[in-house]
């Protein structure tokens, strides 16, 4: 009880514990636990051989925070900033520090823009989006979908009905912007 | 090479890319015999994270084999079976010298909050990850390491983070004997926090989450008490009523961003991405605690601001500590306790999935189906 001095005491003893549960208390002695360097420094964990590494080349304007002193000497480079998208994520990082919410908003809008173009790029391609098997959601027929969802008191039942209308917004975007263009077309043929 | 492709939220699928180039003389290019889709891995899947490209590659747990090294390596060759840390690192910044190296300062142009991660975003470096046929591995000679002959791949997947991350969690609770630990998420890695907890010597788990099937996984494994969130008005008054109104004295969210539990909470943060995670399991562990407890923070949230009750977290003289894991300085420990036999990471694998349906695998694993606890991915190369 909080209300007095005394810890309440625990159903089982450390005894007990240590003959039910295997390895109770291996690592009771903080100094077991991994921990640089505040219990124990161990050197053959680093396998580094340079003071600072060798710079990776950088084959595009890489964007990088404004709170970096300099391109840092390794990066990925995946999907370099294209189209739209590209622009707001450069201006983003060109712009704001992480310290602002417009540089985090920006991203995520950056992304949004990101699939409604690629889903529109797409259907230019040879292998257009496909919602159905990008979904996976075939996996609610072989997988026990509905007994998986019906199962106990779950919590996020309340929600599962928001996921599609998330997945569709690119595709109703999408179409939307297409309906546009040709009725615009449409209409300039006729004048 | 087959590789997992990321198309916009929610949707995913398999495609052709160029096997990964040398880009820098430490790098390895590694062969990937097997992958995981981690927790976290949906928050990308989810749109959550910011500055999460159509075309990146996700996934930061796996292992493989060494197919090509850059000129400056030295510690592996081709044909080294390896396990390579989630964390991208360089060894010699002034983080990884204090062996921090989840904060590593010279692999992360986007960022300066955060280090290196494989396949998570430009927001942690923009590298293309591990479910796929092929990946880049920067500084070979520090991240990675030979996976121990007598452990086999899917023990050595779990390794490279779930595990580490759970032990990690239960680390930074400061554990003493006799706590009583109470864990937030019965997924993998709040299942190898309530197990590593007890290594710690622990007088009482307790773990918390709304899945029937993961909590009976955390009573079996983990040898917890459970309770079902769902099932209680308060889960924060019952925690204190079985803890005789006193409070846990250690709590671990090991749920993140996309937390259920309080509607508005989540559909702001994981549906509207308007937080940069939904608090609710880490408000519960501030509310259900002892004063004077510590909170260890496991779960991933994004960069933006969430709705914390950091009031209440001051008021009762909270000690909250987080990081993402520096999985290697985990793993000599961490080694000893899986051939001990008191670990054993893969049994909490419920999926082994073929990459070319990594698509269904995400869907599966997010949409919690089939008894999902940790799917591994299984690609065609391995």
């Amino acid at each position: 009880m909080p209300y007095s001095a005394d810890k309440p005491k625990l159903a089982e003893s450390s005894d007990e514990l240590r003959a039910r549960i295997p390895g109770w208390g291996v690592d009771l002695d903080p100094k077991d636990r991994p921990s640089v360097p505040k219990l124990r420094f161990d050197a053959n964990l680093n396998g580094a051989h340079w003071e600072f590494p060798e710079r990776q080349p950088e084959k595009w304007p890489r964007e990088r925070s404004i709170e970096h002193k300099f391109l840092t000497p390794v990066f990925g480079t995946a999907c370099p900033p294209k189209g739209l998208s590209g622009m707001i994520r450069r201006y983003s990082y060109r712009t704001y520090s992480e310290g602002r919410a417009a540089h985090w908003l920006l991203l995520l809008a950056a992304d949004r823009v990101d699939a409604v173009e690629s889903t529109l790029g797409s259907l230019l391609s040879r292998r257009p989006d496909n919602p159905v098997t990008e979904t996976g959601v075939r996996s609610e027929f072989t997988h026990h979908g509905l007994a998986s969802r019906l199962a106990g008191k779950r919590a996020d039942r309340a929600h599962h009905p928001l996921d599609p209308i998330i997945v569709a917004a690119p595709w109703v975007l999408a179409g939307g912007a297409v309906y546009l263009a040709l009725s615009r077309v449409v209409r300039r043929r006729r004048t | 090479m087959q590789a997992m492709v990321y198309r916009g939220p929610y949707r995913i699928r398999v495609e052709e890319k160029d096997r990964p180039p040398i880009e820098h003389p430490n790098d390895a290019i590694v062969r990937v015999t097997r992958a995981a889709i981690c927790g976290s891995d949906l928050h990308l899947y989810h749109g959550m994270m910011p500055d999460t490209r159509v075309g990146m590659t996700f996934g930061h747990e796996f292992v493989g084999v060494v197919d090509e090294v850059g000129p400056s390596v030295r510690n592996l060759k081709p044909g080294d079976r390896v396990m390579v840390p989630f964390n991208v690192y360089c060894g010699s910044c002034f983080y990884c010298a204090r062996g921090l190296f989840s904060n590593c300062h010279n692999v992360n142009p986007n960022a300066t909050a955060v280090g290196g991660i494989y396949g998570y975003s430009h927001t942690c470096g923009g590298y293309d990850g591990g479910q796929a046929e092929y990946v880049r591995v920067p500084f070979a000679d520090v991240g990675p390491s030979p996976i121990p002959e007598w452990m086999d791949d899917d023990d050595a997947v779990l390794l490279t983070d779930a595990l580490a991350t759970g032990y990690f969690g239960a680390q930074l609770g400061d554990i003493v004997e006799g706590d009583v630990v109470v864990v937030f998420g019965a997924g993998p890695v709040g299942l190898y926090a309530a197990k590593s907890a007890w290594l710690m010597g622990a007088g009482r788990v307790i773990v918390i989450d709304h899945l029937d099937y993961r909590l009976e996984k955390a009573a079996s494994f983990a040898h917890a008490e459970t309770y079902n969130f769902a099932e209680y008005d308060d889960i924060v008054v019952h925690l204190k009523k079985i803890t005789d109104h006193l409070g846990a004295d250690v709590a671990i969210d090991a749920v993140g961003a996309e937390a259920d539990g309080n509607f508005l909470q989540h559909v702001t943060a994981a549906k509207l991405k308007l937080q940069g995670g939904s608090p609710v399991a880490l408000n519960w562990a501030i509310d259900s605690v002892r004063k004077g407890a510590t909170i260890s923070v496991m779960g991933a949230y994004g960069p933006m601001f969430s709705a914390v009750k950091f009031g209440d977290a001051l008021n009762k003289g909270l000690t909250l500590r987080m990081n993402q894991c520096p999985v290697k300085r985990q793993w000599p420990r961490l080694f000893e306790h899986v051939r001990n036999g008191y670990l054993k990471p893969s049994d909490l694998v419920t999926h082994r999935i073929p990459l070319e349906h990594i698509a269904e695998a995400y869907h599966i694993f997010s949409a919690k189906l089939d008894g999902c606890i940790k799917p591994l991915i299984v690609p065609n190369a391995a």
